[in-house]
């Protein structure tokens, strides 16, 4: 494999692939453009020979007002738009099961959980004991499972260069798994229209070696600011990751959030709070009058909540 | 006391009180939308009694002639067209300028985005199409009017209130910032408590009962009500289509009347259907909103392939190729649309085997769609083509229409939607069906038909250059958004801050102004025609050398259509008596007409659904309880009166009908090389081409 260019651009979108499923999800997109050019091409050629050869002005072909049927054009006319659908139902088929986000990638896949809030991501790395807001750091090479959910409204997480999307419910969990297959920079974005700020709710994608990535999870390990019920209370205020610093009170500090992981039930914590408490405009995220002070997370449920 | 009589409406509701409180550019625009209401009623009324039309607006108000009643759908969806078009212009322009911040603020173009959607799919597909289908259903089976011409009433009186609560938000309050689909928990109480919800359940719960009625009475009357001979395989294939279309209603529509009222319910009286919290869940609304919004789609595009059809055969001078095919594709179509819902939200999380199922019931779509489009061809193949304006529609939907189905293709694979969903893409490709299918289909329709119910052609010139407007305008605003979309941006996105995207966003809002001047155009054809009327009127009532029997009878057509009920005993019949020379022949006995007397019936429906709708969205409950209370006591009160008809006499019928066939006999007609000529007064002549 050819090292990539130290410098290179932010890769935005499927287009200019930068893993495994988003370079196989090009490769489809134009297998099934070519594969429906079988049922298109024939419409968009015939359209104006046919208009030319049957204008009343200047006719060329024979006129038959009553022809109304004929058994070969009738086979043809079902059978090509048959065939082409069965020929792409199969490749639908298999690319569906094949490019399943729920898929696992590789064996024991990097687990990192993420709660969407107005309009940031936090992303929580369970084993390295570490939190980041609005940036994702990723071995290369290494097969990756996100496991989201959010605490507003739903949002949708896409990191269009690698992966598709995936929909973050509340009080439910849904799975992206991924692998990014060589280093470089990356967009990540929520896709689902959640209020005003939500176009800027996007993120970075930093695809690493594996040395930087230990050095990166390293120097968030020694960070002095901790997710624990009460920071994740503020980062649930609706506004962008930098506009969360202030309250943080670390305001000076330049680059993404980085957090240690204060209480590791933190993901369960979130989930649960729909499960036992009846919501109130104060203590809902993403309400107009959510009140961090009056938002308290339930303690972790006992038993693993069903994943859905 | 104030409460309790105005709710939480207050002073600083009114839109009009912002702009001086608050002036810049996005309150000035909103005001000047706002004031276009009092000025525009205002107008209205000086107009009404200047020119004292007061009386023949409530004969249309109260009548039950569904050539009528489908008027006034397509004049409502024609004001609602405007505000749908304009604010389709201002948000593309916005995004082409909205590099690191547009003109317009976050908020309004959230509003904008919700009302253009709701708007154009409730407001302005579905009322053309019903217009349409009001209009022309009846004339093709045969019919003096449709199965229940009250509940057609009632029917256009909830699509009015519908209208009446999405313009007053332009007045006072606002409307959901939640897009067309509004999705809880977004537009659920807690995180949007204001009246903009509110304003959206009510406007397509309470329209969206109407049209369910609408599909019970199309259904009925197409079962019931056709004339002697008119069997199934004979019906013309707009009225096939108009069929499948209210089926789709009747089946459709109550679903998006439940998710409706159960997020009501959550928001009014803080149950949990679909709330994060206590057990609810919004994957219930997405289910059932696209339970409804599928079939929705083909509601909307089954109507306009019936009129291509039509289109097809007419001005190829030639039988339809495949009418049973054509048959087949339509019940096809109509079924498997209740069969792909699950294709709006691929990315939620189900099984591949879930998605695999529906994205392969998606592309069992595309095999009646591509069957109709291979029809419509052969349908022009051996004939004599003439390029009148539905024509044009009709090569600009084949050509555009097959773009379309290409992404439509593309978004079916669950894949590829995982990285299209929610992008521009989305957006390219249903504006790209909408607008080539379904309002070519419209547009191809007023013209055709509007000679029919109106006894005058629409200008030709005109009429032209407003279809390649719409064609060139779609192309350059639509087409880029594919492209946009692939490169990431998403729908719903007031700013962006990707500059490699500016060069496709400006071609695209370019394109939508062509929109808007093509929109201008239709009411400019419109108003020069009216100025014309006198040298375009077609009082035989056959511009086109039409096939099927709406065109046998006089233009304007008479209150009840048709003198004699016609027999009929093959699908084009008007062709087959032209050709005999049997078309015009005098008739020996006429009898007395009963039609149904007009009645305010619809009209009260309206008036206590606004105030119901009102009244619930500002908890004005006493209003909303009165209106109610208004609305039971009304039906129960109609139920009881006694119907009262009105007779035509057989005299004067005969009069009327017999001075027609006469001068038909009499007059020469023209070929249809004077087809869009003054010549054409709406009598075909044997044509030396087409009937050499």
């Amino acid at each position: 494999m050819i090292d990539p260019p130290l410098t290179q651009a932010i890769a935005e979108s499927f287009l200019q692939p930068m893993g495994p499923v988003a370079t196989e999800q090009l490769r489809h997109l134009k297998l099934v453009t070519l594969l429906t050019m079988i049922a298109v091409v024939p419409v968009l050629v015939a359209t104006p020979c046919i208009l030319w050869s049957y204008r009343r002005s200047k006719p060329k072909g024979k006129y038959r007002p009553n022809w109304e049927s004929n058994p070969v054009l009738e086979l043809l006319m079902w059978g090509v738009p048959i065939l082409v659908v069965t020929l792409m139902g199969v490749g639908l088929w298999n690319t569906t099961f094949r490019l399943d986000p729920y898929k696992e990638l590789g064996k024991d896949p990097l687990q990192i959980h993420v709660i969407g809030l107005d309009w940031k991501w936090i992303f929580i790395y369970p084993d390295e004991g570490v939190a980041l807001v609005d940036e994702l750091v990723v071995p290369e090479g290494r097969a990756v499972e996100l496991t989201l959910t959010t605490d507003t409204v739903m949002q949708s997480l896409r990191i269009s260069a690698i992966v598709g999307q995936i929909y973050a419910m509340p009080a439910m969990t849904t799975k992206l798994n991924f692998i990014a297959a060589r280093q470089g920079e990356a967009t990540g974005m929520n896709t689902q229209f959640s209020g005003n700020g939500f176009w800027k709710q996007k993120f970075q994608v930093f695809s690493v070696s594996q040395q930087e990535y230990e050095a990166r999870m390293k120097k968030a390990q020694s960070s002095d600011l901790a997710l624990t019920a009460d920071t994740y209370a503020i980062l649930a205020v609706q506004g962008t990751a930098e506009e969360a610093k202030k309250p943080l009170a670390i305001e000076n500090r330049k680059g993404p959030i980085e957090m240690v992981l204060g209480d590791s039930k933190i993901f369960q914590r979130v989930l649960a709070r729909y499960m036992v408490e009846d919501m109130t405009p104060e203590s809902q995220p993403g309400s107009p009058s959510y009140d961090p002070a009056k938002s308290p997370l339930p303690a972790a449920p006992e038993k693993p909540m069903m994943e859905m | 006391m104030l409460e309790a009589l105005f709710g939480r409406l207050t002073w600083d509701s009114i839109i009009l009180v912002q702009e001086f409180e608050d002036p810049n550019l996005n309150t000035f625009i909103t005001a000047g939308a706002a004031a276009m209401m009092p000025v525009g009623g205002a107008l209205v009324v000086a107009l009404l009694f200047w020119m004292k039309w007061w009386k023949p607006l409530f004969d249309w108000l109260t009548s039950v002639d569904h050539k009528k009643i489908g008027t006034m759908y397509i004049i409502f969806a024609v004001i609602m067209f405007f505000r749908g078009v304009v604010e389709g212009v201002l948000m593309r322009v916005n995004q082409a300028v909205a590099l690191d911040g547009g003109f317009l603020s976050s908020d309004h173009f959230n509003q904008l985005f919700t009302t253009h959607g709701t708007n154009m799919i409730f407001f302005v597909a579905m009322p053309f199409l019903i217009g349409l289908i009001n209009i022309v259903v009846p004339l093709q089976i045969g019919a003096r009017d449709v199965a229940f011409p009250k509940l057609n009433q009632i029917s256009l009186g909830l699509t009015a209130v519908g209208g009446f609560l999405i313009m007053i938000s332009l007045l006072v309050g606002e409307f959901s910032t939640g897009g067309w689909t509004g999705y809880p928990s977004f537009t659920g109480r807690l995180i949007n408590p204001g009246v903009g919800p509110d304003y959206y359940i009510l406007s397509i719960g309470i329209s969206g009962i109407g049209s369910t009625l609408t599909g019970v009475n199309f259904a009925v009357t197409i079962y019931k009500m056709r004339t002697a001979g008119m069997s199934f395989m004979r019906m013309p294939l707009f009225t096939w289509t108009a069929l499948c279309t209210s089926i789709l209603l009747i089946f459709a529509m109550p679903p998006l009347t439940a998710c409706c009222l159960m997020l009501g319910l959550d928001r009014y009286l803080g149950f949990h259907f679909f709330t994060n919290d206590m057990g609810g869940n919004l994957m219930n609304f997405i289910n059932l909103f696209w339970m409804f919004g599928h079939p929705e789609v083909y509601i909307l595009i089954l109507p306009a392939f019936g009129v291509m059809s039509e289109i097809a055969a007419t001005f190829s001078g030639k039988r339809l190729y495949g009418y049973t095919g054509l048959v087949a594709a339509t019940m096809c179509i109509a079924v498997i649309s209740f069969m792909v819902w699950l294709h709006h939200f691929f990315t939620m999380g189900q099984s591949a085997t879930v998605n695999a199922a529906f994205g392969i019931a998606t592309l069992l779509v595309a095999i009646p769609t591509g069957v109709k489009i291979y029809d419509w061809l052969a349908t022009l193949w051996g004939g004599r083509i003439r390029f009148t304006t539905p024509m044009l529609y009709l090569c600009g939907f084949f050509v555009l229409f097959a773009i379309g189905g290409l992404s439509g293709v593309i978004l079916a694979n669950p894949t590829l939607d995982y990285q299209l969903h929610n992008s521009l893409f989305l957006v390219a490709h249903f504006h790209n069906v909408i607008i080539p299918g379904v309002l070519f289909g419209v547009l191809a329709g007023i013209y055709f038909w509007f000679p029919k119910i109106y006894g005058f052609r629409l200008l030709d010139g005109y009429s032209r250059i407003t279809a390649f407007l719409w064609a060139f305008g779609f192309i350059l605003a639509f087409l880029p958004l594919y492209q946009v979309g692939m490169m990431g941006l998403t729908r719903r996105t007031v700013n962006y801050d990707d500059p490699a995207l500016v060069p496709w966003l400006v071609v695209s809002a370019t394109g939508a102004l062509f929109l808007g001047l093509a929109f201008l155009f239709v009411l400019l054809t419109l108003w020069r025609s009216v100025v014309n009327r006198k040298k375009l009127a077609v009082p035989f009532g056959d511009p086109w050398d039409g096939r099927t029997l709406e065109w046998w009878t006089p233009a304007p057509t008479p209150e009840w259509n048709f003198a004699v009920l016609p027999k009929v005993d093959g699908r084009d019949p008007f062709t087959e008596a032209k050709a005999k020379g049997t078309a015009y022949q005098p008739i020996e006995k006429y009898e007395d007409i009963e039609m149904p007397a007009n009645t305010y019936y619809g009209l009260i429906i309206a008036a206590l659904g606004s105030g119901l709708g009102f009244g619930l969205v500002w908890y004005m409950w006493w209003l909303a309880i009165i209106c109610f209370l208004g609305c039971i006591v009304t039906v129960i009160t109609y139920a009881f009166l006694p119907e009262r008809k009105k007779i035509i006499p057989a005299a004067e019928v005969r009069e009327i009908d017999e001075a027609w066939r006469r001068a038909a006999r009499e007059a020469r007609g023209v070929t249809r090389d004077d087809e869009c000529n003054e010549a054409n007064q709406g009598l075909a002549r044997p044509d030396l081409i087409t009937n050499p």
